[in-house]
């Protein structure tokens, strides 16, 4: 049974009697026990970050102290992967934590040449979205030939091409082995432990102090798996539930996150890998597969094949459903060309909640016709929104149009401002001396039609 | 050590009302199938849980004006020369996979004149010879103009269980009533908010609509313009109906190829980064990412535009049915 914050905090340094001299000490990172506590309850905090807690109390406190799902962290001269400590099943309910790591498969029977070079472009993957930087996360380098010598050569390969976290594919010890010899000074993730391999892939797992992939295809057999591998002292796992298609991989891992989260069931408290070019029929699938996989609920996602066309959408759809409800994206204010603006075109200013840039982008990029967008930061709300709030008036706009230096790219002086706020177009004319205030429509979806017949 | 996983079931007191597309001879119509969507009593595709009677579907837009201008040349190209024939361009839209028809409504026809009632009778008229599948039949967004189409075509295809809409806050009176006297069913559009939603559905069934003749549109976003609000107010609203809230049991219709196909990502396929890569199967992607998003976020019926889109949203859901 979890218990509440206050429970906690009664077995904490400063909630104990008499209180304990570390009380309120501020190590473990928050300002106090309770504070502590109160995170430890909500399971966004481990217990470990206490070093003065007793013994006893972190008996009792383990069970319930722990997140729900284990955080896996894969490191790498700088990059990193951090997966699991999620606590819910709807990001409604509160937030997804750690966006799902996006790894590209690459097996070891290519060329060294063309695993260094498949290594580069992966790492040096990055696409902008509002604001955002979007990137690959690693390499799941496969021993697809099942030779050691191979293997090794292959990760030695990556590894002098790029800097991303590692995942070592093989179900054989010799080969993880080999492997391993090329990883020295990061943390790769080793892939799989079975039924049948489990014990050599433990002692290997801990001599290298990396993560291990537990691989069964059923939730019993894995289960068994992780609670033997606990038991020799590898506690930081990842499961593969062997289910690959559609259905069953939906099924497979919406039971374990249900496990986790609302029985609490330690032997499935961990993040999942998927490898949805093993379950899909053709590309095109795999990467509505990997979407499903992102949405519910997969720590780690591996691509057959790394694609731009694929990679971009598949990274987006993470960056929307990993946003936090409760904090909207805001967009970076500033100043957005859209169609290749030129110093004739119209001046638009709008506010920086995400779903508002967007309607207005969206609808000015496919009428095709030229702008200067203006988005001024009114704290991620919509026009109406933050107009109520006075995050969005005519001192703001006229910040904006100075601030993003548009009156040195455009040979006119007209600023349109959202119908909704047609009220601000007076005080707006006295903080823009020399600029003509118009007022644009109220609606995003008018505005084309706004600017053919009224700018 | 064998272990016991007990795994978790929820015990879910409601389910998506059921709602029949559609009128075959039998029935009044000439359809030469009806469509059956929702009934469902757990959430999407979770069959070790509860039913899933009926599979998702696929809708495919059409329209009696060729949009070739207006759309980017990866989905123009697709469909070729029958975007200027609406007989053609439906009979394509059944051989790619379309479940249902999507005939939506323009302001103008192809001469740029007005639209008005007997035009847009005379598209549905086509419509209905080249295809026995169910149609649905949605306005071109300016109130008076769609009541006076909506109610031509209702009378036109008086019978059919043709779905009307969309029926939204500012204008449904004359849209349900068109639907009701000729056996229609019509879309309830609200934008992206339950409790939006269930208002709706509340307004549209005082009329005297039956439950089983609405179907709800919550709205959403495009892959990266805001589907993360859609896909939430989605689940939401599924939650909802399971847990037996009454008015929030509507099936769900979404438009992701209009959403898909509005985007930069989808229209533009030059002066972009090399980053967002092939334009023509990311464009591709863009659509049917979104739709498969949304269908796993309790989606009904998706209204899609690309065949290739379509043919490979078919197959998800026949993947995901088949547990």
């Amino acid at each position: 049974m979890a218990l509440s914050g206050l429970d906690i905090y009664k077995l904490l340094p400063g909630g104990v009697k008499p209180p304990h001299p570390k009380a309120n000490c501020k190590e473990c990172g928050f300002p106090t026990c309770l504070a502590f506590a109160m995170k430890l309850a909500a399971k966004q905090a481990e217990l470990s970050a206490c070093k003065y807690v007793s013994d006893e109390a972190k008996a009792k406190l383990s069970a319930a102290a722990a997140p729900p799902i284990r955080l896996i962290t894969l490191s790498a001269d700088g990059r990193k992967i951090e997966v699991g400590n999620e606590t819910v099943l709807f990001r409604h309910e509160k937030t997804f934590y750690h966006p799902t790591a996006v790894l590209v498969r690459v097996p070891d029977t290519l060329p060294a040449a063309e695993i260094a070079a498949l290594a580069k472009a992966v790492a040096d993957y990055k696409v902008d979205y509002v604001g955002m930087s979007l990137r690959l996360d690693g390499l799941a380098i496969e021993a697809t030939s099942g030779n050691a010598g191979q293997f090794a050569e292959a990760v030695a390969a990556a590894r002098g091409a790029c800097t991303l976290p590692l995942v070592l594919v093989s179900e054989v010890p010799a080969v993880i082995s080999a492997g391993l010899a090329k990883t020295a000074g990061i943390t790769p993730l080793i892939c799989a432990a079975t039924e049948a391999n489990w014990e050599e892939m433990a002692k290997l797992a801990k001599a290298a102090k990396a993560p291990l992939v537990v691989r069964a295809d059923s939730l019993a057999g894995l289960a068994e798996l992780t609670q033997k591998l606990a038991a020799a002292g590898v506690e930081d796992l990842v499961l593969d539930p062997a289910v690959r298609g559609f259905a069953g991989s939906l099924q497979a891992l919406t039971q374990l996150r249900r496990l986790a989260l609302k029985k609490n069931f330690r032997p499935l408290g961990y993040p999942i890998i998927a490898f949805p070019y093993l379950g899909a029929a053709d590309p095109g699938l795999e990467t509505l597969l990997a979407g499903q996989q992102i949405a519910k609920y997969a720590g780690f996602v591996v691509l057959g094949r790394f694609n731009p066309a694929d990679v971009y959408p598949l990274l987006v759809l993470r960056a929307n459903l990993f946003t936090d409800p409760q904090k909207p994206i805001q967009v970076e204010p500033g100043i957005y060309p859209i169609n290749k603006p030129g110093p004739d075109a119209p001046v638009l200013v709008t506010t920086n909640f995400s779903i508002t840039y967007f309607a207005v982008a969206n609808e000015m990029e496919s009428s095709g016709l030229p702008a200067w967008l203006l988005v001024a930061d009114a704290e991620g709300m919509s026009v109406l929104t933050a107009w109520a709030a006075g995050k969005f008036d005519a001192e703001k706009i006229a910040k904006t149009v100075k601030g993003t230096g548009v009156a040195e790219k455009v040979n006119h002086r007209k600023v349109v401002i959202p119908g909704h706020v047609a009220v601000l177009m007076g005080e707006l004319e006295e903080e823009l001396p020399g600029w003509q205030i118009k007022v644009g429509p109220r609606e995003a979806v008018d505005l084309p039609r706004y600017l053919k017949t009224a700018w | 050590m064998p272990v016991n996983v007990e795994i978790p079931v929820e015990k879910w007191s409601g389910s998506v009302r059921t709602v029949k597309l559609g009128a075959t001879p039998a029935e009044g119509g000439t359809r030469s199938r009806s469509v059956t969507i929702g009934g469902a009593n757990t959430l999407p595709f979770l069959a070790f849980e509860g039913k899933v009677p009926n599979p998702p579907c696929v809708a495919v837009e059409v329209r009696a004006v060729d949009p070739s201008a207006d759309w980017p040349p990866p989905l123009v190209k697709a469909w070729g020369s029958v975007l200027g024939d609406l007989a053609a361009w439906t009979k394509a839209a059944e051989a790619a996979g379309a479940d249902l028809i999507v005939l939506q409504l323009t302001q103008t026809d192809h001469a740029g004149e007005r639209m008005n009632g007997p035009k847009a009778r005379a598209a549905l008229r086509t419509v209905l010879q080249a295809t026995g599948l169910p149609i649905i039949v949605f306005g071109a967004g300016q109130a008076e103009l769609d009541n006076e189409m909506l109610v031509a075509v209702a009378e036109e295809g008086a019978g059919e269980r043709l779905v009307l809409g969309p029926c939204e806050e500012k204008n449904y009176r004359t849209i349900v009533a068109a639907a009701l006297a000729n056996g229609h069913l019509v879309t309830a559009k609200t934008p992206m908010d339950v409790n939006l939603s269930k208002q709706l559905t509340v307004l549209v069934h005082d009329m005297g609509m039956p439950l089983d003749r609405i179907i709800t549109d919550p709205t959403t976003g495009g892959l990266g313009y805001g589907i993360e609000y859609g896909y939430s107010v989605m689940e939401r609203l599924r939650l909802a109906a399971l847990q037996g809230d009454n008015m929030t049991q509507q099936p769900m219709i979404v438009t992701p190829g209009e959403e898909a196909w509005r985007t930069k990502e989808a229209r533009a396929g030059e002066g972009v980064p090399a980053a967002w890569g092939d334009w023509e199967e990311r464009a591709i992607n863009w659509e049917a990412m979104t739709a498969a998003a949304l269908i796993e976020s309790g989606a009904e019926i998706v209204v899609m535009r690309h065949p290739v889109a379509v043919a490979r949203v078919k197959q998800m859901i026949a993947e995901l049915m088949k547990a």
